[in-house]
């Protein structure tokens, strides 16, 4: 029968006067992915880091496979991989040497992290680099070989702090699909991401933490079906029409709009339906303000997000995204 | 999964001191292949050392004097022990580098033994001390430094260096894991070695110093060892000296040892 993995009873950390974590209840079932959601500072590298050991906990009980962080540390490290948000390999070192020496520090047999270090690489389509120094990878290389340090030995629980962030979209989906591979072997995984669409993909439950507290907690249906209903959107052609529309639509008696003045949108949650839209659509015509886009779509976990935290998930998420991946220089 | 089957849950293996050492020739053997493969590391921390030779035997050397001997033969042993300092600063930038690149987070998370990082990298850094102190030997020899002991003795003189070297590579790796900065570790770094260095018989005899200083400069640990190893390598009397450094060496080594390794496991927590 499966238990529980990771089970978090109100922990608590702070940093001098800074409270990071006030009182995280968490839980995580074997084999499956826990989506860990939050803008940035919320205190999700915290919690991380408290689950592997790196801090202390100030108050609360963490417990990751069976291992209290505290009192049994030691065992506790032996079952967990770490991949963290800033790609933690040796860069004067090839690949396969530095893969096998986190194989050596977790006290794996030569043979056995010889073995599973060529493994690692040649599913992480590093074979062929295998033997050159990490300086000439790519900065989607060294994600994929810090992920496959974390998985030297096994471990039974995997935490990837924003595992994808800055990845170019075919590397994330590469990592993806792995991630999905590992979860179906029984390897239970905390995920933290900036990505919506990441965690709606992967993760089975997902908790919102924000200011160091957890806000909302479920599934991705769940926390969607929360919002109700769904959203109206619409997309002005004139910037300087922005301030009227949202007039309009607020005037429509379901809340006020939320502006994104970049995009030049307008987004408003409601229960209204098609007749809604109709109705919105008559007003824009009558206002004579240009539209390039109405519409009405399901809620998006970036709209939930935003309804959670009064903040998108991260504002420049979608900015950072690279173009095309930098490929190794040699 | 690629066939190796379930995940594992493992019982920590009960840390030994075979699986201690282990992992400190890991981490050593990371950091020696990270020194074989940035040689030019290698000269510049050589170069330091070579350049105070030259000042002190050609700028400074003619106008001090030193009691009963040539200047190049009182000044050269002292050489000697600034190029393994030198060589331990490169402990603490190295160590800041490691914490800032988050390399010694994934090092904490791992099972292996806590003294592992430090151990493994002081004794990495001692060959990149030990080279320096090779080139200094050769580029005093051709600079008119002569032995004038037996081979036993001056290679106790060289043991005697690379002891105090090691002692001192602690300390700098305290700095380094304290600072979190390589740039800050490198200043901090300069500033027990010129205390060291110029508050002693290292260039000049202390005699020649104000009274209140003499205490300090004849006593201080790097001063004795440069006595000592003057006798060993220039003939005298050892015995006093030498046990003076070794003391200082085994104190520096215990006490910076057990802070660095406190400062490593609290860091950050």
């Amino acid at each position: 029968m499966p238990g529980s993995m990771i089970e978090v009873e109100g922990v608590g950390k702070r940093f001098g006067s800074t409270v990071a974590l006030a009182g995280v209840d968490l839980s995580a079932e074997q084999g499956k992915v826990l989506g860990l959601l939050g803008p940035n500072g919320a205190g999700k590298t915290t919690l991380v880091r408290i689950l592997t050991t790196l801090l202390k906990p100030d108050a609360g009980t963490a417990r990751v496979a069976g291992y209290d962080v505290v009192a049994d540390a030691g065992s506790l490290r032996s079952s967990i991989g770490l991949a963290g948000q800033y790609a933690a390999v040796d860069e004067l070192l090839t690949g396969r040497e530095n893969l096998e020496l986190v194989g050596l520090w977790y006290h794996l047999r030569r043979v056995e992290y010889r073995r599973r270090a060529g493994e690692l690489l040649e599913r992480f389509a590093l074979t062929d680099a295998a033997d050159r120094l990490v300086k000439g990878y790519s900065g989607g290389m060294r994600r994929r070989l810090d992920v496959a340090a974390s998985l030297v030995a096994n471990p039974g629980v995997l935490f990837l702090d924003e595992p994808t962030t800055g990845l170019d979209p075919r590397t994330r989906n590469d990592l993806w699909l792995f991630i999905e591979e590992l979860v179906a072997s029984g390897t239970t995984v905390l995920l933290t991401t900036q990505y919506m669409e990441e965690a709606e993909r992967l993760a089975n439950q997902i908790v919102v933490i924000d200011a160091g507290k957890v806000i909302a907690r479920g599934t991705a249906l769940e926390l969607k079906d929360r919002m109700g209903g769904a959203v109206l959107e619409a997309r002005v052609r004139d910037p300087k029409d922005m301030a009227r529309a949202a007039e309009l639509l607020g005037a429509l008696g379901e809340g006020q709009p939320r502006a994104n003045p970049d995009q030049q949108t307008l987004s408003l949650a409601t229960k209204g339906g098609t007749s809604l839209l109709i109705e919105a659509g008559r007003r824009f015509e009558q206002e004579c303000i240009t539209l390039d886009d109405l519409g009405i779509r399901r809620p998006s976990l970036d709209d939930v997000f935003l309804a959670l935290t009064g903040a998108p998930p991260n504002d420049h998420a979608i900015s950072q995204l690279p173009a095309e991946p930098v490929e190794a220089q040699r | 999964m690629t066939g190796t089957g379930a995940p594992a849950i493992r019982h920590a293996v009960r840390m030994t001191p075979r699986l201690a050492l282990s992992d400190t020739a890991g981490v050593a053997k990371r950091n020696l292949l990270r020194i074989w493969r940035t040689p030019q590391m290698l000269i510049i921390s050589a170069i330091q050392p070579a350049l105070l030779l030259v000042l002190f035997r050609y700028v400074l050397g003619g106008a001090i004097e030193v009691p009963g001997g040539k200047y190049v033969d009182y000044v050269v042993p002292a050489v000697f022990l600034e190029a393994v300092l030198i060589g331990g600063m490169t402990t603490s930038i190295g160590l800041a580098q490691d914490l800032k690149s988050g390399i010694i987070d994934r090092f904490r998370s791992l099972p292996m033994a806590r003294s592992a990082v430090l151990a493994g990298r002081t004794l990495a850094d001692l060959s990149r001390s030990i080279t320096s102190l090779a080139i200094m030997v050769g580029l005093g020899l051709a600079v008119g430094f002569r032995f004038n002991n037996n081979l036993v003795a001056i290679a106790a003189g060289l043991a005697l260096v690379v002891v105090f070297g090691y002692a001192f590579s602690w300390l700098y790796a305290a700095i380094g894991l304290a600072t979190k900065d390589p740039e800050t570790a490198q200043v901090a770094g300069i500033l027990p070695f010129f205390v060291l260095m110029f508050a002693s018989n290292a260039i000049v005899p202390v005699s020649d110093m104000p009274g209140w200083l003499q205490g300090f400069a004849r006593n201080q640990p790097l001063s004795v060892t440069v006595s000592a190893v003057r006798a060993l390598m220039e003939g005298g009397p050892v015995a006093h000296w030498a046990w003076q450094s070794l003391a200082w060496s085994a104190s520096i080594l215990l006490v910076f040892f057990a802070l660095a390794l406190h400062i490593y496991r609290t860091s950050a927590s």
